[in-house]
């Protein structure tokens, strides 16, 4: 029901390319991979690989509902840098009081989801309520949470107490059954997000608001609450990526989560999601970031091509995956 | 005033000094250095500002303009302002880039201001009156001596380089050219960019990939410190020990404990900015000449001296 009201494309027997684009993209990467380097399959790696996409990865599902209801959000590199800041520096002052245990971690968890869906509540506001554009509004609150953390740190970097930091860094190093937390907590994130963007009700209203907002309203979908939704709902997957992220290293500085937003929103499209609104893909959007951690990793562990160019590599796929979708729109 | 330094510009700056102009016997020195977006540059911002501070009582004749830029192009921008609306007499610059850079503080010399530039120089001779920098070749140098003392018997290790520069190949040549001949083996070389995050990917591929490490050159403390939280998260205990740099407070207090990971530092001291202005000060208040080149050394951190090298205060 849900890609009849939103989608173009043909009914096919075979899937259309930008459905298969990205997935063969991946499966070549994949073979590639495997062909130059023996470890690259090894558990040890994956688990690398995955963990570590977790972050842009949770924030790219959020991101995957703010582009389909037709917005964008560019604060969400310095969101996440500066809930991060925020949570180091509440979880360092509550310490004395609490002491190290599990109350000091969920009291730093729940700073980082309120932070968070504060944050994106902030930006959402903005954008339907003071009716500012998406990208003037994200780009002003992403200055602005940058110079936060800056300041915060005082130029430098915070850093999580030391035996707090030990206490809570299984949350991104430990897992169970062998599986990492940062990868168990994707997993549900895209479940979820998948669940919502195809089956729900909320998943219609993001498409058909950005699809066509006039006749979404009139066809009694409140656009501007959905929009709001979109926006609050990325912000608290900021606040969960950032829950995730502050154990890994046990800092934040400015240079934390510098381009996330650029490679979040890549993985969007490289996913199928169009920039323009009105049709979105979660799953899509997951082999998106896989796409562009693999590219970094498989630079990593060969010296085939010289690493400036890794940059090149992962724009000449951006641009590739958008020329697949055009096409695919025009033969519908 | 702590936050005054990150969040206004030159021109916010510039608009409260006409106070100043009024009278005429004070000098103005403006100070244009990059914002503090990561560790090294956070630590330069820090020692610019106390010494703006220790100045600005030391010489009631001289007032000072900082101004933080986060791109080339508003580097520029504050410069422009500096000599527009606040008739500087001197400017201390530690460009973001040598070439955009060039022509602006040009401009400067020109219209008759002292220029002094640190640490990055410019892409035409001859601009700048005096030169305060660190010791790139010497940086790589150092590390790359130490690293050969440390391992006699030669090894594998890699390196984490910094953004692509030209600061940045002057240290990988000059560790290359200290190394050579000692049985060390470079096995893996890729960039971390001066960034804790990437660093800590970089050396998880590089885990995964080589199956002996026996020691990393990190290059620079922030990317020590991803690259420690690599090596202890895979459990590895090949890698003897990780060499950076810089000299970050947490990395010398390491070296001062004596852990056998972090056994030792080569300093490249952000506090450098703060002995361009003192010169700068010097030589506008006084006849002492103080135009040259000022070369700091850079200087290997040990147990033994690692005490000298420690600033509690500073950020970084």
């Amino acid at each position: 029901m849900a890609n009849q009201t939103v989608t173009t494309a043909p009914r096919r027997s075979l899937p259309s390319m930008s459905v298969l684009g990205p997935i063969i993209a991946l499966v070549l990467l994949v073979i590639m991979g495997a062909l130059m380097n023996p470890n690259f399959l090894g558990a040890a790696n994956i688990t690398n690989v995955l963990a570590r996409s977790a972050f842009i990865g949770i924030i790219a599902v959020g991101m995957t509902f703010v582009i389909t209801a037709g917005g964008l959000d560019l604060s969400v590199g310095s969101m996440a840098a500066f809930v991060a800041a925020l949570m180091i520096l509440v979880m360092n002052a509550a310490l004395p009081s609490l002491g190290v245990g599990v109350p000091v971690v969920l009291l730093g968890m729940l700073t980082a989801l309120v932070a968070g869906l504060l944050a994106g509540l902030l930006n959402g506001f903005l954008i339907t309520t003071v009716r500012i554009e998406a990208f003037i509004v994200t780009l002003g609150t992403m200055g602005i949470y940058r110079s936060l953390v800056t300041w915060l740190a005082d130029g430098g970097t915070l850093s999580l107490n030391f035996d707090l930091r030990t206490f809570y860094r299984p949350v991104y190093f430990d897992g169970i059954f062998g599986i990492a937390w940062p990868i168990i907590v994707f997993a549900l994130v895209v479940i979820i997000g998948e669940i919502l963007m195809s089956k729900a009700r909320f998943g219609r209203r993001c498409a058909a608001t950005g699809s066509n907002e006039q006749v979404a309203h009139y066809s009694n979908v409140d656009v501007n609450r959905t929009r709001l939704l979109t926006y609050a709902m990325l912000g608290m997957l900021v606040g969960v990526a950032t829950i995730m992220y502050v154990p890994r290293l046990g800092s934040a500085s400015a240079s934390t989560g510098v381009l996330w937003e650029l490679e979040a929103i890549a993985a969007v499209i490289i996913g199928g999601t169009v920039l323009k609104g009105g049709f979105g893909r979660v799953w899509g959007t997951v082999i998106g970031v896989l796409i562009l951690s693999l590219i970094d990793n498989i630079l990593n562990l060969t010296d085939l091509v010289s690493p400036y160019l890794n940059g090149a590599i992962q724009g000449i796929i951006i641009i590739l995956a958008v020329i697949l979708q055009r096409e695919a729109k025009a033969k519908g | 005033m702590t936050y005054m330094r990150t969040i206004l510009t030159g021109a916010a700056l510039a608009a409260l000094g006409t106070a100043a102009m009024a009278q005429d016997e004070t000098k103005v020195i403006g100070v244009s250095i990059p914002a503090a977006t990561h560790g090294w540059a956070g630590g330069m911002n820090f020692h610019a500002q106390a010494a703006v501070e220790r100045l600005e009582e030391v010489y009631p004749q001289l007032d000072f303009v900082l101004s933080t830029a986060s791109d080339p192009a508003q580097q520029v921008n504050d410069i422009e302002d500096m000599l527009a609306t606040r008739d500087i007499s001197a400017l201390v610059v530690l460009p973001f880039e040598s070439e955009p850079l060039t022509a602006p503080v040009q401009a400067v010399s020109e219209a008759g201001a002292w220029v002094t530039v640190v640490d990055r120089g410019l892409a035409v001779e001859g601009i700048d009156d005096l030169y305060v920098a660190g010791d790139n070749p010497g940086f790589g140098r150092v590390a790359g001596e130490y690293m050969a003392e440390k391992m006699p018997d030669g090894g594998n290790i890699v390196v984490l380089r910094g953004i692509p520069t030209t600061i940045d190949n002057e240290r990988v040549e000059g560790f290359q050219a200290a190394i050579e001949g000692s049985g060390i083996e470079i096995i893996g070389m890729e960039h971390g960019n001066w960034n804790r995050d990437e660093s800590f990917n970089v050396m998880q591929d590089f885990l995964s990939r080589h199956e002996q490490i026996d020691a990393v050159w990190a290059s620079d403390d922030d990317m020590a410190v991803g690259v420690l939280a690599a090596i202890d998260a895979a459990g590895r205990d090949d890698v003897q020990f990780v060499l950076g740099g810089a000299g970050m407070k947490e990395m010398v207090k390491r070296v001062m404990d004596g852990d056998a990971m972090i056994p030792a530092d080569v300093t490249y001291p952000p506090s450098m900015i703060a002995t361009a202005i003192e010169m700068t000060a010097v030589g506008m208040t006084s006849t002492t000449p103080v135009s040259g080149t000022f070369t700091i050394g850079s200087v290997l951190i040990t147990p033994e001296n690692a005490e000298q090298f420690y600033y509690p205060d500073s950020p970084f």
